[in-house]
């Protein structure tokens, strides 16, 4: 710029002299301006500078230093756009060249963590494409499904971008495009192992009941990866087309909805695994008395004009806060939270993700918490043993679970493990690699440790012995939601592995009974999956 | 040139592979061409010999000519359209007929100039074609007869000195120009900025400017007091009130800066700098107040992902190709421009970015940095205070202009419908910046004219000063 400035005012020195350059100068000539002087002299902010003051060239320059400036601005704002902003903005549905890159490119491959192909895309020699589902209905909610009449959903849908971008060497592209045909979009190498999920979808089929409704969700708590998601009814994605219109006939799904993937649009009341949450505001509110806590459960009780009674009127006799929880005894647990300061109980369900969008790669419903500072006392009750108005998705129980097991802190959960370019091995690199991120710690590390404590006796000692075995150790809770219908829904969350944890499994089956009965042997057998394959020691080796 | 020419049909075409590698290798060296290019738009303002200066204008012609020649040849073989070649061909021969005849008229005509505008236009023409074969036709034809018109304009601006007493003429003739759209306006894209005559529509605006500049330099040329400024401020804010009044904001904005800085400059009161971006401020709150479309402008600004459907469509449009362009874009064609509303005038500047890239985007907004810089250059060299401020006032026109379009489609600013000089689709814009142009060529050319005779004389009375090169003003090449 310092160039730019002398160069601007060399002519400024060099012209001082010359007839025109100087406003007075000017002037000479014309007759009608000469009384100005009178005026002249009483010079105000706003009269123009005069004469050898009036340096013209020097204000051209500064305005233009100031565009110079301001287009610098544009320039940066423009750089920022590229290369910060537009990779999130243009994956949007409404930006249509993303349907046009198909054109381009041949849609990519989705594959499993263990190596295995969940999808692809089959050309034939007339260049007809066809999207095939190796596994069929084992991923149908979570893979999604890609069709040309009917749309994307799952992560087909998460991952359209990724999978039609293409990131083969320039050579091979340049080859494909000589001999007019696509290059191969990238693969997206997923966190879900087929083997977990192939035991999650048996077992989940075994215990189903009448309902035919369900969903298991396995998760690694200490880095978020989603290692199974299975949800019933389902579909098969290789016949989308055909069957598409039967999906919507009332007479055949009426409230089925085989499209719906529960674990993360499904809501449905917690139940006592909500409890959870209940003991956690209790040690928060009452650091020094929770360890004394005592109460003799006689099967039924009134709190805050509220009749609540355990299951089945079941009496339990003296207990304490851990033996309670064991137990699910929903008595104990209206009672310690009677007096709950409602103001921090809401703060805490929203710390917990409750009424928040959870940040992951497929949407989320958001879970529901109605109380607040101003709710009456007698919502307590129903609320604090997870009946009452709170709904929440089985998928965001199993991140509560995650925190707790990982010690407080919580992992964004990701279902996207690597992004790769398509071709043999040696032609392959990894385009991106999604990395573990916190997202933020919800609960101190000792109240987490009580609580996997307490979560710990629940499968020695209460309503989860079905999952106690000397192979492997899990903590957990039970529920049973009790809803509209006559049968509950089945509830159980927990993890294995103690102190270092391996695996959160969420399991949710709906109108089948309890929890005990029903999602706790279900849990079992993808727990079982995990450790009979020594998956500990790919996943979470030491 | 390719022997296409003589070849009858073109079925041919269909049998061949697709080429789209050859665009998209294409878009490469039009880019490395382009940065080449807007780096030497900006070394030929650092001294250097003449010869050195010829050739960097013979080169960048050159640049001109194969960017041209290139782009065609990607259109021809992705719209597989005859048409495409006689185009090309005319084009080609009318700009290489311009450049000689501006050379030969006006021997002492910036080439800076010529080149710059030339390159613009035909960056306008490929887009055109791309976009529209009919508009680019149409606007081919209106460029042809504009350009050769205005070849007069040069001698006009140098005899006629009298141009400068006509102050009020200007003011008077302005304002009745633009208020005729009153009467028999037309509204355009949610502007009634347009006057159609017959099946000839022109917008009033455009032209104003050029009158409006005059009137600006020759009432401050010899700004003597407040009341002189004052009278001045009343007729532009009656240019500004009309203006608004066609809810041409963009166009009101545009006046209203060419003012301020105009009367900053020729009085060296920064208080009308500040008061200016005051009462503009105020102005702009009271518009969001009382105008819906300004309301709707703002919030399509502030956060359009919401109302992508409705008043933020245009723009999240123009982010997508941007953004789906990337650096080094989609390739000539190969693009969806189409799905932005109005592309191929206010968003042809998404357009392009979504087509040859990110990198060439920010070469072309280098390259009307310089031409803006060109004209500043004629500006503070200009001996006539009323040439001064008049090629003062036609550059800071002209650079907003290109701030506001730009701006306004990277959404910036607010988007404001200002189309982008010499490349955006529209009669009445090209013509306006083409009369621009050839004003400018004539102040160039009588600025330095008596600069030549003044530094012969300045050689005989201070040899010692005038061999000193500090003492040289430097001359652009011509």
């Amino acid at each position: 710029m310092s160039k730019d400035q002398q160069k601007l005012q060399i002519p400024d020195i060099n012209r001082k002299n010359r007839p025109g350059d100087s406003s007075d100068a000017s002037l000479g000539p014309d007759p009608e301006v000469r009384p100005a002087p009178a005026t002249a002299k009483k010079e105000t902010l706003f009269t123009p500078k005069k004469g050898r003051r009036l340096r013209v060239n020097r204000y051209i320059f500064f305005t233009c230093l100031l565009t110079f400036v301001c287009f610098g601005c544009l320039i940066g704002y423009l750089v920022k756009f590229t290369v910060v902003d537009s990779p999130g903005l243009i994956v949007n549905p409404y930006n249509k060249r993303n349907s046009q890159l198909d054109s381009r490119n041949i849609r990519g491959q989705i594959n499993s963590a263990d190596g295995m192909i969940l999808a692809y895309t089959d050309v034939d020699e007339d260049g007809n494409e066809d999207r095939v589902y190796e596994k069929g209905e084992l991923f149908s909610h979570v893979l999604g499904y890609c069709s040309d009449e009917h749309g994307k959903s799952g992560l087909e849908a998460a991952c359209n971008f990724s999978l039609l971008t293409s990131h083969q060497s320039i050579i091979s592209q340049m080859k494909n495009d000589l001999k007019g045909k696509k290059s191969n979009g990238d693969s997206v190498v997923t966190t879900l192992d087929y083997r977990l999920q192939s035991a999650a979808y048996n077992a989940l089929e075994e215990y189903l009941g009448d309902s035919g409704k369900g969903t298991i969700v396995a998760i690694e708590p200490k880095t978020g990866k989603v290692r199974a998601m299975v949800s019933m009814p389902d579909f098969d994605p290789n016949e989308i087309d055909d069957y598409w219109a039967s999906f919507h006939e009332e007479d055949r799904s009426g409230d089925a909805s085989p499209l719906m993937n529960r674990a993360l649009s499904g809501l449905y009341p917690p139940g006592s695994t909500y409890k959870l949450l209940t003991a956690l505001e209790y040690m928060n509110e009452n650091p020094a008395g929770y360890k004394n806590f005592t109460y003799d459960c006689q099967g039924e009780t009134i709190v805050n004009s509220v009749k609540i009674h355990c299951y089945k009127e079941k009496a339990h006799g003296e207990e304490n806060l851990t033996e309670a929880f064991a137990n699910s005894c929903n008595t104990a647990f209206v009672n310690l939270a009677a007096k709950f300061d409602k103001k921090k109980f809401a703060a805490l369900n929203k710390r917990f993700l409750f009424n928040q969008q959870i940040d992951f790669d497929l949407l989320v419903s958001k879970s529901h918490f109605h109380l607040n500072a101003d709710s009456p006392d007698s919502d307590l009750p129903q609320t604090v043993i997870g009946q009452g108005d709170t709904l929440m998705t089985p998928f965001h129980n199993a991140l509560i679970m995650c925190a707790i097991a990982n010690g407080g802190s919580l992992m964004k959960p990701q279902l996207v493990d690597h992004i790769v370019s398509y071709g043999g091995d040696e032609d392959q690199r990894t385009v991106s690699t999604t990395k573990a991120k916190s997202l933020g710690r919800l609960t101190s590390g000792p109240n987490a440790a009580t609580l996997q404590k307490m979560l710990r006796k629940v499968v020695t000692d209460g309503t989860g012995t079905a999952l106690d075995n000397e192979d492997y150790q899990v903590a957990g809770k039970t529920g049973s939601a009790e809803n509209s219908k006559d049968k509950a829904h089945s509830w159980f969350v927990g993890y294995s592995g103690g102190d270092d944890p391996d695996l959160v499994v969420c399991v949710l089956i709906e109108n089948v009974g309890t929890g005990s009965a029903y999602a706790a042997p279900a849990a079992r057998q993808v727990f079982d999956c995990y450790y009979e394959n020594d998956m500990k020691a790919v996943y979470n080796p030491n | 040139m390719p022997n296409l020419d003589n070849i009858p049909n073109l079925d041919f075409m269909s049998k061949l592979p697709d080429l789209s590698f050859i665009s998209s290798g294409s878009n490469y060296i039009i880019v490395i061409m382009c940065v080449i290019y807007a780096f030497s738009s900006f070394t030929v303002f650092l001294p250097s010999s003449r010869k050195r200066q010829v050739k960097r204008m013979d080169r960048q012609e050159l640049f001109v000519f194969i960017f041209h020649f290139i782009c065609y040849g990607v259109l021809l073989l992705q719209t597989k359209e005859f048409v495409v070649i006689p185009l090309y061909l005319a084009q080609a021969l009318f700009f290489k007929m311009l450049i000689f005849i501006y050379q030969h008229v006006y021997p002492e005509c910036s080439r800076i100039m010529m080149n710059h505008m030339c390159f613009l236009l035909l960056i306008s023409f490929v887009m055109l074609t791309r976009l529209s074969m009919e508009k680019a036709i149409k606007q081919f034809v209106i460029v042809v007869v504009a350009s050769l018109v205005a070849l007069i304009i040069p001698v006009f601006v140098e005899k006629a000195y009298w141009l400068k007493k006509l102050r009020w003429f200007y003011g008077l003739a302005g304002l009745l120009l633009l208020s005729t759209v009153f009467i028999i306006g037309t509204t355009k894209n949610g502007s009634t900025n347009w006057i159609s005559l017959g099946s000839f529509a022109f917008q009033p605006s455009e032209f104003v400017k050029i009158s409006y500049v005059f009137f600006i330099a020759a009432m401050l040329e010899r700004a003597e007091s407040f009341k002189q400024i004052l009278y001045t401020a009343i007729f532009c804010a009656g240019h500004v009130i009309v203006l608004i009044l066609e809810r041409d904001l963009g166009g009101a904005l545009l006046y209203f800066v060419v003012f301020v800085f105009m009367c900053y400059v020729s009085t060296g009161r920064l208080i009308y700098l500040f008061g200016g971006v005051g009462a503009g401020a105020v102005a702009g709150r009271l518009a969001y107040q009382f105008f819906g479309h300004v309301r709707t402008r703002f919030t399509a600004w502030i956060n359009p992902w919401p109302y992508i459907d409705e008043q933020g469509y245009q723009i999240t449009q123009s982010l997508f190709a941007i953004g789906t362009g990337g650096w080094f874009g989609l390739g000539l064609a190969h693009g969806r421009p189409g799905d932005i509303p109005v592309v191929e005038s206010d968003f042809i500047f998404s357009a392009i970015t979504e087509e040859f890239g990110v990198f060439f985007a920010i070469c072309l907004i280098l390259i009307y940095l310089s031409l803006f810089l060109h004209f500043i250059t004629i500006a503070t060299d200009s001996v006539d205070r009323f040439y001064k401020l008049l090629a003062y006032g036609f550059s800071m026109t002209f650079i907003f202009q290109v701030f506001l379009s730009v701006g306004g489609v990277i959404k910036f600013i607010p988007s404001t419908g200002v189309t982008l000089p010499l490349i955006s689709y529209g009669g009445s814009s090209v013509v306006s910046t083409l009369i621009i142009f050839a004003i400018m060529q004539g102040i160039f050319v009588l600025t330095y004219r008596i600069d030549d005779q003044e530094e012969g004389e300045a050689y005989v009375e201070r040899p010692a000063e005038a061999a000193d090169p500090r003492y040289q003003p430097q001359k652009p090449a011509r």
